[in-house]
């Protein structure tokens, strides 16, 4: 099976864990993951106000970039690019009068958009395509014993339009985790929001949510939280100093991307694990069990 | 050697050659000129009567300094080039952009690395690119100047080398770009980084420095500096070039 694959930039930079873990842990279950030889930013955000057609060149150039290469769909594993390409998808498949236009703006582009592209999310491939039982099978390292809260968040499910599952109990990676041989924990804050952005202006109120999300994982006996997310991952991770510095009763926990305990659990080279470029270190949780 | 010859044929009574007297009209600062149609914007302004003292330099192509934008009457479409290499037709409408302000930010090559916290540091205002594409329509160069300022959001310090490496820093990119983002500067930047980091290290560079240095190439650089200006420029355009 051969897939097209946009990364996105953050995969490119601060989250190449994420990246080097989607291409590598795909490459174990037999995914051939083609990244896109053209892409752009997605445009990070999807822009809410129905008139804003400048926001909507970002991703739907993306997805001529994808019709260019003679592909009908491709897959993200960013949770953010999944949502904000998504919803522009649906957006212009709604409104042909606004496509038109974005059409005759990017007149230099020869490949027209008529919204006959299909964005995917990597959880999506995994269930519908791969099979958590394949997964299962293709296990080299068994997660046992490792308990892990799935973190959701907003944009995997939010709105329901792109929702890649239940909007308020989202499944998908505890039955990933499971396939793993890992133990998914009860979870009731996994599509609480992070705070998003406001990390930027407002570090302490990101500190707040991570107290509380990361409390609520902790409550389940969590060894590690996974995301989909970079921001989520920035978020719950990075801010731990901040939530550690604020709240007495904070435990630390460590945050890692589904396609690193994925990449763990396929026996991927551990170089893809790029734990470096982690403020919690993972290492003492997976090296208890036996897993690095 | 072209005019002697259609001015004879002139006086001869026979038809001038339609080549060379075919005249154009284009607009130069609002102001209709009929100009020979096989000039240049560059050459046109000046058959005009205008002296150019910002917008050129190099008059190859090369230096970026005779950035222009014109219409076409008829035409919605803005269109770009550059004065010195790019040839008149009937009914542009130009305008010379002699220089676009930007703000060179000073760095220390030293203290940045050649990755994404680079861009942050010097130019952030690349993050507010909306992939408009409206960079690459502009580009003289047919550079694709979106896709290096895409490279430059992640960070890939040898793509945007490598994308923008015809770029003569003509400015009109950033004069079109509707996020303000000043392209050229973020290539220089992104060269300096690989120069500095990315660059293979060439062993044949140390010999040849070490030969100039011990003055291998003295006499050859005396009787070049002997020369005077034709058998310079003979030499300059018979050289090899690769
Ligand atoms: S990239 Fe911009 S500055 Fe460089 S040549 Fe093209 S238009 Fe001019
Ligand atoms: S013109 Fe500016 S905003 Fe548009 S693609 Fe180029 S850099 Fe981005
Ligand atoms: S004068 Fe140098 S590029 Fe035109």
């Amino acid at each position: 099976m051969k897939l097209s694959y946009y990364p996105g930039c953050t995969l490119k930079s601060h989250a190449r864990n994420f990246d080097e873990s989607t291409v590598a842990s795909m490459a174990r279950l037999g995914v051939e993951v083609k990244e896109l030889d053209r892409w752009n930013c997605c445009g990070t955000v999807h822009g809410l106000a129905s008139d804003d057609l400048m926001h909507r060149m970002a991703p739907i150039t993306n997805l001529i970039r994808v019709k260019e290469e003679s592909a009908n769909a491709f897959m993200t594993s960013c949770a953010m690019c999944y949502n904000t390409l998504k919803r522009a998808n649906q957006a212009v498949r709604a409104d042909a009068d606004a496509l038109s236009t974005i059409n005759d703006f990017l007149s230099l582009e020869n490949t027209k958009y008529t919204g006959d592209v299909e964005v995917l999310h990597l959880l999506e491939i995994l269930r519908d395509q791969v099979g958590f039982e394949k997964i299962t099978s293709l296990v080299k390292r068994p997660l046992k014993g490792l308990r892990v809260a799935c973190y959701y968040g907003c944009l995997l499910v939010r709105p329901e339009s792109v929702a890649i599952d239940d909007v308020e109990n989202p499944t998908v990676m505890e039955k990933l985790v499971t396939a793993l041989g890992a133990t998914p924990v009860r979870f009731p804050l996994k599509t609480e929001c992070c705070g998003a952005y406001h990390t930027v202006g407002q570090p302490e109120l990101i500190a707040d949510r991570t107290n509380r999300i990361l409390g609520n994982a902790y409550d389940g006996a969590a060894d590690v939280v996974v995301v989909s997310c970079p921001l989520c991952a920035y978020n719950l991770d990075h801010r731990q100093q901040e939530a550690r510095r604020i709240y007495s009763d904070f435990h630390p926990l460590p945050v890692l991307y589904f396609t690193q305990l994925m990449s763990i659990a396929l026996g991927c080279d551990n170089a893809v694990l790029c734990f470096d470029l982690h403020h919690v270190d993972p290492q003492p949780a997976l090296a208890g069990l036996g897993l690095v | 050697m072209g005019i002697a010859k259609s001015a004879s044929a002139a006086a001869s009574g026979g038809l001038s050659d339609p080549a060379i007297d075919r005249k154009v009209t284009v607009y130069v600062m609002g102001k209709a000129c009929e100009v020979p149609a096989t000039a240049t914007i560059m050459g046109a302004i000046e058959y005009a009567g205008h002296q150019i003292i910002r917008g050129a330099g190099c008059r190859e192509g090369y230096c970026g300094a005779c950035a222009t934008i014109y219409r076409m009457s008829g035409d919605y479409k803005i269109r770009t080039g550059l004065a010195c290499t790019t040839m008149v037709e009937e009914g542009m409408v130009l305008a010379q952009i002699p220089s676009v302000p930007a703000e060179k930010v000073v760095y220390d090559i030293e203290k940045l690395k050649p990755n994404v916290s680079a861009v942050q540091q010097t130019y952030p205002v690349v993050f507010r690119c909306v992939a408009c594409n409206t960079c690459t329509r502009s580009c003289p160069q047919d550079i694709r100047v979106m896709d290096y300022v895409q490279a430059a959001k992640r960070g890939d310090i040898a793509a945007i080398t490598e994308l923008s490496y015809y770029c003569v820093a003509c400015g009109l990119c950033m004069l079109r770009c509707p996020a303000e983002i000043t392209q050229p500067l973020v290539a220089t930047l992104a060269k300096r980084l690989y120069g500095r980091y990315l660059s293979k290290n060439s062993p044949e560079l140390a010999v040849r420095v070490g030969a100039v240095a011990d003055g291998r190439y003295d006499a050859e650089y005396a009787e070049l500096m002997a020369l005077g200006r034709s058998a310079l420029s003979d030499r300059y355009y018979a050289r090899d070039t690769e």
